[in-house]
């Protein structure tokens, strides 16, 4: 008889695996884009079954929240002929499904062995009251601490470049330079013409 | 069966296995597109990371999932400036197609 946690699995991987083939497949990048995060859905939903909590719901927040909503951003702003990229899709299709039968055969041997010790069972479960949180809270604060800074480093070396790239002054904006207000002199400003006084009717 | 009813390690690896060739096939496929490319990319990378949490778990050590911690955050920063470098070009040729930027070619 099947286990619930197996049958859980297979949905969760069946689906994952149509929504990935979705996302290369369809013709439209907006539903690529939303078949990626169906995607990253079920593989969070995997990783809960692996007892990764914490990281479950970071792939949901971080990928789903933010990283897809910029894809799907980008793909809207953009005017794109979808006709046009999608040519030399029908001409690629036998190769690239040749290269992938090949590889999934290939990787598939190798893994679904006993080489790897990929015959262990699950280990046994965490006692009650253990934090899959706190433990990683503690590994990062503690003994990966620098790569953590230096993680944080990488995403403000992001932040600042994309941010360059598409910052663009345009001519037409109309914005005030302080520094050029305050010293500005009296004759900046104010001209004295002096005219000849003159009465009326001479 | 007991492949077929018990949990084993080799079933995350091989799902992860079909997730990288669905990439790598999607990246044959998507060659004029950039957009699907960058999502193929994501795929590819989300198969490495169900890797290091499957192998994390049944080898009992959290490092792994350390190791997905900053992959995530890699893989964030990558396609933040990979979106921004799209935008840039779609500005200055008015197209993403990849046979229009070939003003590097010698």
């Amino acid at each position: 008889m099947i286990e619930f946690k197996t049958f859980i699995f297979y949905m969760l991987a069946t689906i994952l695996v149509l929504s990935s083939l979705a996302v290369i497949t369809a013709k439209n990048p907006v539903h690529a884009a939303l078949s990626l995060v169906l995607a990253f859905f079920n593989a969070a939903g995997i990783w809960l079954l692996l007892q990764a909590e914490f990281l479950a719901i970071a792939l949901v927040m971080v990928y789903v929240g933010a990283v897809m909503v910029l894809f799907l951003f980008v793909v809207m702003m953009l005017d794109i002929n979808i006709e046009r990229l999608r040519q030399g899709f029908w001409q690629y299709l036998p190769f690239g499904a040749l290269v992938g039968l090949l590889l999934i055969t290939e990787m598939s041997m190798v893994l679904g062995g006993s080489y790897f010790g990929a015959d262990i069972l699950s280990p046994p479960d965490a006692p009650a009251g253990y934090s899959n949180t706190k433990t990683l809270g503690r590994l990062l604060f503690t003994d990966y601490v620098y790569p953590f800074e230096l993680a944080s480093i990488v995403l403000l070396v992001g932040i600042v470049a994309a941010v360059m790239l598409t910052l663009r002054s345009r001519k037409d904006t109309k914005y005030m330079k302080s520094s050029e207000q305050v010293k500005v002199k009296r004759n900046d400003r104010l001209r004295i013409v002096s005219m000849p006084a003159v009465k009326e009717g001479e | 069966m007991m492949i077929l009813s018990t949990l084993t390690l080799s079933h995350y690896l091989i799902l992860g296995a079909i997730l990288f060739t669905i990439g790598i096939v999607g990246v044959f496929l998507n060659r004029k597109n950039l957009i699907v490319l960058l999502m193929a990319i994501e795929l590819m990378l989300l198969a490495v990371n169900m890797n290091f949490v499957a192998f994390s778990y049944y080898m009992n050590d959290a490092a792994g999932q350390i190791f997905v911690f900053f992959i995530l955050t890699v893989a964030a920063a990558e396609s933040g400036i990979g979106l921004a470098i799209l935008v840039v070009l779609f500005r200055n040729l008015s197209s993403i197609h990849v046979d229009d930027l070939d003003q590097l070619k010698g």
